[in-house]
């Protein structure tokens, strides 16, 4: 997914000249669907900002935690708690953060609009940016697993498959967060509060370290940051964490098909 | 459902029944639409005129799909549009007034992306070099000029070859220049048999490029016709009349003492003079004896031109003030009469 190729259009078959038009029709809907998020992807990797929340930052926080040892207890290396913790808010970062502040000003500039009377529609858009959310996410976890496992991190592989279900819930979570957030609040609005949240999630909210306090385990971010420390940590899975991620998730998802305006 | 060939000139391609819609909430609540009844047809140009607020791109709102009616019957292609299939939206291009373009990305990118969602669209580079942005197609949206970013935006709506092409000001900011491009490329794809509604605020671009005219007013269209039909009544009569060196007041003397057969409009700044009223060779004759009586000769004498204009006004409606694009002056004949601002 690294270069996603929207400049080609394999079966489309361009024709000579703009005015020999043959009979209109659209794309099959898999190549339409791969082409939107191929589209997205490669405009999320092409932006510096969104660059910096999903990757950098996350990136820095992990480097920064192993470096001064923070989260280092006796016997065992702070890096086993913290790249679960970074893992949770690159989600936050990619699919929540991220995903708000372009879908927010693409509704101010009709992007949206436009699109949805194109073949594409407009179910073909939120299925295109989903998988782009989970190709920037694959991306982000490869990195960072990397960038961890070069640093010395050493994750149970028990816990490979319930980790894989906490990020999936948690990217579904925090996708439908940030598109009821684009659908409906102004952009700049839309950018403040995506860009604040991430903040206090990564500071606060029981990713990037354990949460103080024991309600934030049923928001989405703590319990995404629980659910991927008991299974990379452990091995372990933890059905209540799951369950409240599922929970977020459909009531998000429900608030956007109810909320979620098109146009500006 | 039976498909509508594009090539067929003349079949309808979109009608519109008795449409209502009702926008805002509260005290801002307004009927925009009280019961619109239109139809366009393939191989021609429609145009959409009206002044501002008059409902026109709520109208193409409700044509493409991004908006339905409250009351009312809309069909594309014999379909409702609110619930279109991909084949069918593939039929419909729609070019958004205020862009509907990504500023980040580069028109390239954006109008390639666009065709790769069409089974057969056209080369989307050639389409950027036919409306001359090819050179800044690799630049970002936000980064073109208001007359280029129009073009982008025509060259998304119509990269997909639809058979129905919604243009909502499509050459509003264009230079004299490229305005020339922009009214080919339209032409080329009612050429080939698709249909294309276009509003405008350009008087002199709609008689360039209509077919049709619809003229919508107060949520409703109040006339509609070929451009020939809808004009012909309105200014066979009618002559623009310079009298060069005389005085105004003299032609204001002349202009009471025939005011019973020829209706006359005075511009009492200057000695011109809008007559009326003259349908025949004969008519003109005597007309032209009444200026001998009063010491009066015309410098310049021509049919009234920007007809739409004068359809409009005959139709009760305020002509819209002139915008100026980012990339120029107006045109001279943009300019409107002075106190006709609603």
């Amino acid at each position: 997914m690294s270069t996603p190729a929207p400049t080609a259009a394999p079966t489309a078959a361009p024709t000579a000249a703009p005015t020999a038009a043959p009979h209109a029709g659209a794309a099959p809907l898999g190549a339409r669907v791969t082409r939107q998020a191929a589209y997205e992807t490669g405009t999320a990797l092409r932006n510096g900002e969104q660059l910096l929340v999903t990757l950098i930052l996350p990136l820095l926080a992990l480097v920064g935690i192993h470096v001064t040892g923070l989260l280092d207890t006796p016997g065992r290396s702070g890096l086993d708690v913290a790249v679960p913790g970074v893992l949770a808010l690159a989600v936050v970062s990619s699919a929540f953060t991220a995903t708000a502040i372009s879908t927010g000003f693409e509704r101010r500039y009709d992007v949206l609009a436009a699109l949805a009377t194109t073949p594409l529609g407009t179910l073909g858009l939120v299925a295109g940016k989903a998988v782009s959310v989970i190709a920037v996410l694959a991306i982000q976890t490869v990195v960072i697993g990397g960038v961890g496992l070069a640093l010395g991190w050493r994750p149970d592989p028990a816990g490979l498959v319930p980790a894989l279900l906490a990020l999936a819930l948690g990217a579904a979570a925090f996708t439908a967060l940030g598109l009821l957030l684009a659908g409906t609040a102004r952009p700049e609005a839309t950018l403040a509060v995506a860009n604040l949240v991430w903040v206090l999630i990564g500071a606060v909210g029981g990713t990037v370290f354990p949460p103080h306090w024991a309600w934030l385990e049923l928001t989405p971010s703590g319990a995404l940051g629980a659910a991927l420390r008991a299974a990379l940590v452990e091995g372990a899975w933890a059905p209540g964490a799951l369950l409240v991620l599922a929970l977020w998730t459909a009531a998000a998802t429900a608030a956007a098909l109810r909320w979620f305006r098109w146009r500006p | 459902m039976p498909q509508t060939p594009a090539s067929r000139p003349g079949a309808p391609a979109l009608r519109l029944i008795g449409v209502h819609r009702t926008l805002g909430r509260g005290r801002a609540r307004t009927e925009v639409l009280r019961g619109v009844d239109l139809t366009v047809r393939g191989g021609a140009v429609t145009v959409l005129l009206g002044p501002n607020g008059a409902g026109k791109s709520t109208t193409l709102g409700l044509c493409h799909g991004s908006d339905r009616p409250d009351a009312g019957t809309v069909r594309v292609f014999g379909e409702d549009p609110w619930h279109a299939s991909a084949d069918l939206r593939a039929r419909i291009g729609v070019m958004w007034q205020e862009g509907g373009l990504p500023p980040s990305v580069t028109a390239r990118r954006f109008v390639r992306h666009v065709a790769s969602l069409y089974r057969a669209p056209l080369d989307p580079d050639a389409l950027l070099d036919r409306l001359r942005i090819g050179a800044v197609a690799d630049r970002p949206l936000r980064r073109l000029s208001g007359g280029q970013r129009q073009r982008a935006a025509l060259a998304a709506a119509v990269v997909g070859a639809p058979d129905l092409l919604f243009l909502d000001e499509p050459t509003a900011g264009l230079d004299p220049e490229t305005r020339p491009v922009v009214h080919e490329v339209i032409r080329e794809h009612t050429a080939r048999g698709a249909a294309v509604l276009l509003t405008t605020h350009l008087l002199d671009d709609a008689e360039r490029l209509a077919d049709e005219v619809a003229i919508l007013r107060a949520g409703r269209v109040v006339r509609a016709g070929t451009l020939e039909q809808l004009t012909r009544v309105a200014d066979g009569d009618v002559l623009d009349v310079d009298f060069g060196d005389a005085s105004p007041a003299a032609v204001a003397t002349w202009a009471d003492a025939v005011s019973g057969t020829f209706p006359v409009t005075l511009d009492h700044d200057s000695p011109t003079a809008r007559v009326a009223g003259v349908r025949s060779p004969a008519e003109l004759e005597g007309l032209t004896g009444t200026w001998t009586a009063h010491g009066l000769f015309p410098a310049r004498i021509e049919r009234a031109t920007l007809r739409l204009e004068r359809l409009l006004q005959d139709t009760g409606l305020p002509t819209e003030p002139v915008q100026t694009g980012p990339d120029g002056a107006p045109s001279p004949t943009d300019q409107t009469p002075a106190g006709s601002r609603s």
